[in-house]
């Protein structure tokens, strides 16, 4: 079970990084969660400066990048 | 033998788009005499002939720039620049704040997770707010289409002017003390480690250049094309001299207003300039001008609003208030200087 997070406030890169997250993990098969940290105290406590960032198992993959759906599932992958 | 097709490709890119760059004037003029078959010196043709020489020169020079700083940034990321920026005094963290604010990848969004980020890892606050200033106001873009419109000299100005206002208005907020007027959770906030970033190397700096220009490009070009267009009527039907009665060096409440006037205006840079270049062209004074793309490129309601978030509304309005005067002045001087 994969749990991926996608941390930002709402901006519309946020809102594409989610859908490619959810395309990635669903064109690998996974059994996985999905869940958007929207409250700026909590994106804090990942430590990341630039959003959008991708979560996966409680580990920052990356910050203020919008990858696609190739890039996502090389890290949601490993 | 990939480091040599991209060397190649890069090559022949740029020869071409100088081939294309260099001989645009000269389109342009054919275009509009020979093609259209418009006199010479109306104010149709010449409206024209400023946009069918300006839109693909703007749009070109665009490229290339977003490309070339899309390159120097992947040396540098917020966390780099908050390591090198932590534990410096606060003078000479001000000046490199404001430095760093130019080459740093930003986005007005990710405003508050870097304030916080500077903060908790002992920033002080007015060299945050040195980089919170400069990164939005010494525009990438602005600078190199004032590079391209105006000359070095413009687009010198422009950039000098940004780092001082930079450097003076944190290093104010600094003394100002006004720790209190920051939502106390900030100062709570546990960082974790953020992201562990790998090493690029040339091939991946190339992507993040090209990926840079296809996001702002794809962004921009309408404002672009706007601006131009409008720009272009001005330059084709509003006569000379119309605007020296009053954005000229002799209205003195001309550089307020346009500070004013700018705040609540939420351009960006590609599309503000070439309005620029036809005001300044029909007599309107630099100062004025330059005070004006300032307010718009660097003070916007969103980012004040995004910002609320952490600052107490006291703070905010005495970020923007010293901000503001600091444009106002460098407007008057660059009216009496130059």
């Amino acid at each position: 079970m994969k749990k991926i997070q996608i941390l930002g406030t709402g901006c519309p890169k946020c809102k594409a990084l989610t859908q490619n997250a959810e395309t990635a993990a669903k064109e690998l098969g996974l059994e996985y969660t999905l869940e958007k940290v929207t409250d700026i105290k909590e994106i804090m406590k990942f430590g990341v400066m630039m959003t959008p960032a991708l979560v996966v198992d409680g580990q920052v993959k990356t910050a203020g990048k919008l990858l696609n759906i190739q890039e996502i599932k090389e890290m949601l992958k490993l | 033998m990939r480091i040599l097709k991209w060397t190649l490709l890069l090559t022949a890119a740029v020869l071409l788009w100088g081939l294309i760059y260099w001989n645009l004037a000269a389109f342009g003029g054919w275009f509009t005499y020979s093609l259209l078959k418009m006199q010479q010196g109306g104010h149709l043709s010449s409206a024209v002939e400023f946009f069918v020489f300006e839109t693909p020169k703007v749009l070109m020079l665009l490229v290339l720039i977003v490309f070339g700083i899309g390159i120097i940034r992947s040396f540098f990321t917020p966390e780099k620049t908050r390591k090198i920026l932590s534990g410096k005094s606060e003078t000479v963290g001000n000046i490199l704040a404001a430095l760093l604010g130019v080459v740093t990848p930003f986005c007005s969004c990710s405003a508050v997770p870097l304030f916080v980020g500077f903060v908790t890892a002992g920033v002080p606050i007015g060299v945050t707010f040195s980089f919170l200033i400069s990164a939005p106001m010494i525009n990438e873009i602005a600078l190199v289409m004032l590079f391209g419109m105006f000359g070095w000299r413009v687009a010198g100005l422009y950039m000098g002017v940004g780092l001082l206002i930079a450097i003076v208005a944190g290093w104010i907020l600094g003394r100002l003390h006004m720790e209190k007027h920051i939502e106390p959770w900030v100062f709570q906030a546990k960082m974790g480690d953020g992201a562990q970033e790998n090493a690029m190397n040339w091939e991946d700096r190339i992507r993040y250049g090209l990926n840079a220009v296809r996001d702002i490009v794809s962004k921009v070009w309408i404002y672009v094309i706007l601006g131009i267009a409008v720009g272009a009527g001005i330059h084709g039907y509003v006569p000379q001299d119309f605007m020296a009665s009053f954005m000229g060096k002799g209205a003195w409440w001309s550089v307020p207003a346009a500070v004013l006037l700018g705040v609540p205006m939420y351009s960006n840079a590609a599309g503000i300039i070439p309005v620029v270049k036809a005001l300044l062209e029909k007599g309107a004074a630099l100062g004025t001008v330059l005070a004006f793309m300032m307010a718009v490129i660097g003070l916007s309601l969103p980012e004040a609003i995004i910002l609320r978030n952490i600052l107490k509304p006291k703070l905010v309005f005495t970020f923007f208030g010293i901000v503001a005067v600091g444009i106002v002045i460098i407007g008057y001087l660059f009216n009496i200087l130059l």
